[in-house]
C-alpha cells in the first residue's frame, strides 16, 4: 500500500492529552470525508493515545511512523 | 484542496475555547459542530432562583452564547440555602444582576441579559421571541400557567419543572410534538390547594438535581440529541430515590394545544398569596 501525501499536517507536539486529541478532531471536522490528516504528536501516552481515539470516533489510521522529531499519526477522514 | 475553503465559514474557536470546553468536544454528540450550536443558542431562564439557578450555571458553563434572566425579586437571606447562583455578598441586591455576574463570571463566552420585569400577557410573547428555548424555573402558578401557553401560542420549546420537600417533576414541551403543561393540569389549582416552597419547605439540592436534568434537556434540545422528555414526565423522589418517568399524551381538548383550543390570546390568572396585591401596595 502506498502511503498517500497528507492534505493537511498539524504539529502537537507539547500539547497534552487530551488537547491534542481535542485539536486533532477539531481539524478533521473541518476536512472533507477521504482527505488525510497528518499529526505529530509526543511518543509515549500521546502515541498511544491519537491513534485509539481516532480510531474510536470512526476515522482511519493509515500509518503510524516514529521520527526522531516524534511520532507522525496518517489519519484519513471518514 | 483545502478543507478551510469549504463553502460554510466555519468560527475558529481561541486556544481558551478549545481547552475549556475540550471535555465537551471530546463527546461525538458535541464535537465542534455542537459547541458552536451551544455558543450560538440563545436560552430565556424564568426566574433566577432554586431551579434558575443550577439551570444557569450549567450552561453559562457549557458556553450558551446568550441566556436571559427573567426576575423581579432580590435576594434574601432564605433564598441562599439553594439559589446557588448567589451569595451572601449578593443580598438584597437584583437576582437578575446578581445572576449575570456569576454566570459571566463562570465563562466570558456567554451575554446574560437581566430582566427584572414580572411577566404578564401583555410582555411575554415579546420577550419570549428573542430566544430560542424558554425554562421555567417559576415559583408559582400563573406564571407556570403563562409561560405554558405563551410558548405553545409562539411555538417554542420550553423546559418545565416543579419541585417541593424532596421531589420533583421534569417535562418538555415541544409544541406540535407532544402535550404541553395544560394538558398534564388543564387548570391551575385552587389558591391554598398546593402549598408552596415558602410553606412546605424543600431541600436545596431538590432545586439541584431537578435543574440539573433541566440542564440536561436544554442542551439535549440544542444540540438535537437523544430523547427529550417529551410526552414524558419524570418524577423524582429524593427521599425514596428514585426516578420514574411516566407516558403523557397531548390532550386533543387542552384549551390551548387542543384541536379547537379555546385560548387563543394570553390571559393572567390572579395572584395566588396576594403577591400582585403586595407588589402594586408596595409600588
Amino acid at each position: 500500500m502506498t502511503i498517500p501525501e497528507p492534505d493537511k499536517i498539524i504539529d502537537l507536539r507539547g500539547t497534552p492529552c487530551p488537547l491534542n486529541w481535542v485539536k486533532t478532531k477539531l481539524r478533521l471536522e473541518e476536512m472533507q470525508p477521504g482527505q488525510v490528516l497528518e499529526v505529530v504528536v509526543d511518543d509515549g501516552s500521546p502515541a498511544r493515545n491519537v491513534p485509539r481515539s481516532v480510531e474510536a470516533e470512526g476515522h482511519r489510521v493509515l500509518a503510524l511512523t516514529d521520527g526522531s522529531d516524534g511520532v507522525h499519526v496518517l489519519i484519513e477522514r471518514r | 484542496m483545502s478543507g478551510d475553503s469549504s463553502p460554510k465559514a466555519k468560527r475558529v474557536f481561541t486556544e481558551e475555547q478549545i481547552e475549556r470546553y475540550s471535555r465537551q468536544l471530546l463527546l461525538p454528540e458535541v464535537g465542534g459542530e455542537g459547541q458552536r450550536k451551544v455558543l450560538a443558542a440563545r436560552v430565556l431562564l424564568i426566574g433566577a432562583g432554586g431551579l434558575g439557578s443550577p439551570v444557569g450555571l450549567y450552561l453559562a458553563a457549557a458556553g450558551v452564547g446568550t441566556i436571559g434572566v427573567v426576575d423581579s425579586d432580590r435576594v434574601e437571606l432564605s433564598n441562599l440555602q439553594r439559589q446557588v447562583l448567589h451569595a451572601t455578598q449578593d443580598l438584597g441586591s437584583e437576582k437578575c444582576l446578581s445572576a449575570k455576574a456569576t454566570m459571566e463570571g463562570i465563562n466570558p463566552d456567554v451575554r446574560v441579559v437581566p430582566l427584572s420585569i414580572r411577566l404578564r400577557s401583555e410582555n411575554i410573547l415579546g420577550i419570549i421571541a428573542d430566544y430560542d428555548i424558554v425554562v421555567d424555573g417559576s415559583d408559582n402558578f400563573p406564571t407556570r400557567y403563562l409561560v405554558n401557553d405563551a410558548c405553545v401560542l409562539a411555538g417554542k420549546p420550553l423546559s418545565h419543572a416543579g419541585i417541593l420537600r424532596f421531589d420533583g417533576q421534569v417535562t418538555t414541551v415541544v409544541p406540535g410534538r407532544g402535550p404541553c403543561y395544560r394538558c398534564l393540569y388543564p387548570q391551575p389549582p385552587a389558591p391554598g390547594m398546593v402549598p408552596s416552597c415558602q410553606e412546605a419547605g424543600v431541600l436545596g439540592v431538590t432545586a439541584g438535581v431537578v435543574g440539573c436534568l433541566q440542564a440536561t434537556e436544554v442542551i439535549k434540545l440544542i444540540l438535537g440529541i437523544g430523547d427529550p422528555l417529551v410526552g414524558r414526565l419524570l418524577l423524582y423522589d429524593g427521599l425514596d430515590m428514585t426516578i420514574r418517568t411516566i407516558r403523557i399524551r397531548r390532550d386533543p381538548a387542552c384549551a390551548v394545544c387542543g384541536d379547537s383550543p379555546a385560548i387563543t390570546e394570553l390571559a393572567d390568572y390572579e395572584e395566588f398569596c396576594g403577591l400582585r396585591a403586595a407588589e402594586e401596595i408596595a409600588s
